[in-house]
């Protein structure tokens, strides 16, 4: 076979197999069943009971800066802290809710992804998104511990137990890991039952995002009658005045959806939430990824290349020779 | 107390209490305003000194009396009969044993008497619509009274919610326009000591400061005196650490209310109320007697316009909570998990070196091949 037959069948046939299956994955839509949390940053007085009950719950220790320092105090996110609020402050901070000279509070924990990155970069199927609840969640048992998951977060969220001699992978799982397991036995999540205000409410993602959409439309300055612990059933209800909500749902739409949305009063960018287009990275990464190895065509291609290379460097031994 | 000498025998048969009660009560009001045992002395002695005791015309507007009736029922020991002792109260409507021509005489003749040398103590909110003809006592407006005994007051001290910011009668739709002395009297410096009853020990604490040292205490913008309403409640409050832990009283009589838990749920304006309630509770009696003492939310009742104005269930805006306040910025990280620059750029590297590695090799197997030729 002529070199010059042989590198036109290849191109040729890779040419073929990418023509028949490059066609982009669309984002993943949500669970009909999912569940998930509201955090409207406008409720949220800053009480971190959410944090305290957290880490009860999870049976994690206090981060501390010093050792003479007995309460938590984590900054952010780590293998120790699955749930931290924070807070965004500008100018003389006096206003709460204000974007300028003013501030509010944040919650950082799992936004639980309807097309999760973690578990589409995941080689081994250490995180897994449940088909009904939407819960995204990680088994220790099979993860190699490469920490993809945290690269393939755009929240940073997954989070490496440095300190440990064995290291796990840490992130919020909605109270409903093994062990716990309280939304599948009909009980809300830790920071929901605890938060006074109904700043993190629990519920069907649906529910949920249709109350979101009821707080956006309403008047500032109306009462209105905030429930507090599961949307759906809620426990109690607390009065206050509508403030002046931005219209924006984060998690509605953000790169495919998001269970765990956020509502607030100050543009999400002010407030650390990354610039995400609507399409999930993990449509995008699998369609080209999907593309490019169906059929063994990347290989393939490769697999052409190199012997392109070989041939041509040993181009002068087979020249006329008996092939 | 070593080795100052100070005859008391005076105070003894005057006050009719004893050496030791006396000074122990100066101490403990000493120790509440955050003073010295050297204050305590030095209050000793201006209260032991006769001459100085000041004059005090007494004025009361729309109001219950709740602050004559609280301090009244002090549990210091024989503390009315101090007080009325330490200061001489020339004016009281309530107290006064006379009445009418009577005592609006004595008034009159004092205030031209001590001439920028009296305490005014004002008592109860001052209707000012229609020019306050809602409240008349001996045929004068309060309105009137007021502006004439401030005129030449050496202090002014509002005394309970009502005079301190217009109390219950100032609620919406405030229909004879109550409004408080500070606001009435614009142009005058007046210590408020606003609660309703006020706590008789802020009120005391902040008249002998008076009496010792000849000027009031610090005051913030309110006019509260700092020592006494320097701190929210909720930033002292013995519940608290519920908060804190996320444990919250949700009904009357739940598990979470008697167990001691957290009343914020509950409509607790400790978060936003400005009192020194936790530290001292309430007339000295003692066993958690306040609000949230004995289980219920505070109601904010010293705090203009939480106090009669908010729903007495609704949440409290937490103030404690106003940055920088032990929260981490939006932007902080906890110093792990996200990539620098620079390892970034030595992967970078890494994945060159490679690449560059196998096409050196390729050429390498060339040059074999050749040699071997």
């Amino acid at each position: 076979m002529k070199r010059r037959d042989f590198l036109k069948a290849t191109l040729g046939g890779t040419a073929a197999t990418l023509c028949t299956t490059a066609e982009a994955r669309p984002n993943l839509e949500p669970a009909p069943e999912a569940v998930g949390m509201l955090f409207d940053s406008t409720l949220c007085v800053g009480c971190k009971a959410c944090v305290s009950i957290c880490k009860e719950l999870n049976d994690m220790p206090p981060v501390t800066d010093n050792e003479q320092q007995i309460w938590d105090s984590a900054r952010d996110l780590s293998g120790e802290t699955l749930n931290v609020i924070k807070v965004y402050k500008d100018g003389d901070a006096k206003t709460k809710d204000a974007e300028i000279n003013g501030y509010c509070f944040e919650k950082r924990s799992c936004m639980h992804c309807v097309d999760p990155g973690c578990v589409s970069v995941c080689p081994c199927t250490a995180m897994r998104q449940h088909k009904v609840t939407g819960i995204v969640t990680h088994h220790a048992d099979v993860c190699i511990g490469c920490r993809n998951c945290m690269v393939g977060c755009p929240y940073n969220v997954p989070q490496f137990e440095y300190n440990e001699l064995f290291g796990q992978i840490q992130k919020c799982q909605m109270c409903n890991q093994a062990g716990l397991e309280r939304v599948d036995k009909g009980q809300m999540t830790g920071c929901a039952e605890v938060c006074p205000t109904g700043a993190t409410l629990f519920g069907p993602r649906k529910a949920l995002l249709q109350e979101a959409k009821h707080r956006m439309q309403l008047k500032p300055g109306e009462i209105y009658n905030y429930p507090r612990g599961d949307v759906s059933k809620p426990y109690s209800h607390h009065e206050k005045e509508v403030p002046a909500y931005r219209d924006h749902i984060w998690g509605e739409k953000e790169a495919g959806g998001t269970s765990v949305m956020h509502i607030s009063s100050v543009p999400f960018d002010k407030l650390g939430m990354p610039a995400v287009g609507d399409r999930s990275a993990a449509s995008v990464a699998e369609t080209v990824q999907h593309s490019i190895y169906s059929f063994m065509a990347l290989p393939a291609v490769a697999l052409a290349g190199l012997t392109y290379v070989v041939r041509r460097n040993t181009d002068d031994d087979n020249d006329g020779g008996e092939s | 107390m070593v080795g100052i000498e100070i005859d008391y025998s005076e105070v003894e048969k005057r006050l009719g209490v004893s050496r030791r009660t006396f000074l122990k009560f100066c101490t403990g009001v000493a120790a509440s305003l955050g003073l010295s045992t050297h204050a305590a002395v030095a209050m000793a002695n201006a209260v032991a000194d006769p001459k100085r005791r000041p004059p005090v015309i007494w004025l009361h507007g729309q109001e219950c009396t709740g602050p004559t009736e609280a301090l009244l029922r002090s549990e210091q020991p024989s503390m009315e009969h101090l007080i009325l002792d330490l200061i001489s109260l020339d004016y009281h409507q309530t107290l006064d044993a006379g009445a009418g021509h009577q005592v609006e005489d004595i008034k009159k003749k004092s205030m031209l008497e001590n001439k920028g040398k009296y305490l005014l103590v004002i008592e109860g909110a001052i209707p000012i619509k229609d020019n306050g003809i809602y409240c008349k006592i001996a045929g004068e407006t309060m309105l009137d009274l007021t502006h004439e005994a401030a005129a030449n007051a050496a202090a002014i001290v509002a005394y309970g919610s009502c005079a301190s910011w217009g109390g219950v009668q100032s609620a919406s739709p405030n229909p004879t326009g109550a409004t408080g002395a500070p606001q009435v009297l614009k142009d005058k410096t007046v210590v408020t000591i606003p609660g309703c009853p006020p706590n008789p020990a802020n009120f005391i604490g902040t008249v002998l400061y008076f009496v010792t040292y000849g000027k009031l205490p610090p005051i913030d913008d309110k006019g509260r005196p700092k020592w006494a309403y320097g701190r929210l409640i909720h930033e002292n409050c013995y519940r608290r650490p519920h908060f804190d832990a996320g444990r919250f009283a949700n009904e009357f009589g739940d598990e979470g209310h008697q167990k001691g838990y957290c009343l914020y749920k509950l409509g607790c304006k400790g978060p936003e109320t400005y009192n020194n309630c936790p530290s001292l509770e309430y007339n000295n009696v003692g066993g958690g007697v306040w609000p949230v003492g004995v289980g219920h939310p505070c109601f904010g009742c010293s705090e203009g316009g939480v106090g009669f104005e908010k729903p007495m269930f609704s949440l409290a805006d937490v103030k404690t909570h106003t940055p920088p306040n032990m929260f981490p910025a939006i932007e902080t990280r906890e110093a792990s998990g996200t990539m620098t620059a620079g390892a970034a750029a030595l992967a970078g590297v890494a994945v060159g070196a490679a690449i560059g590695a196998t096409a050196m090799g390729a050429k390498k197997l060339d040059e074999k091949e050749g040699k071997q030729e």
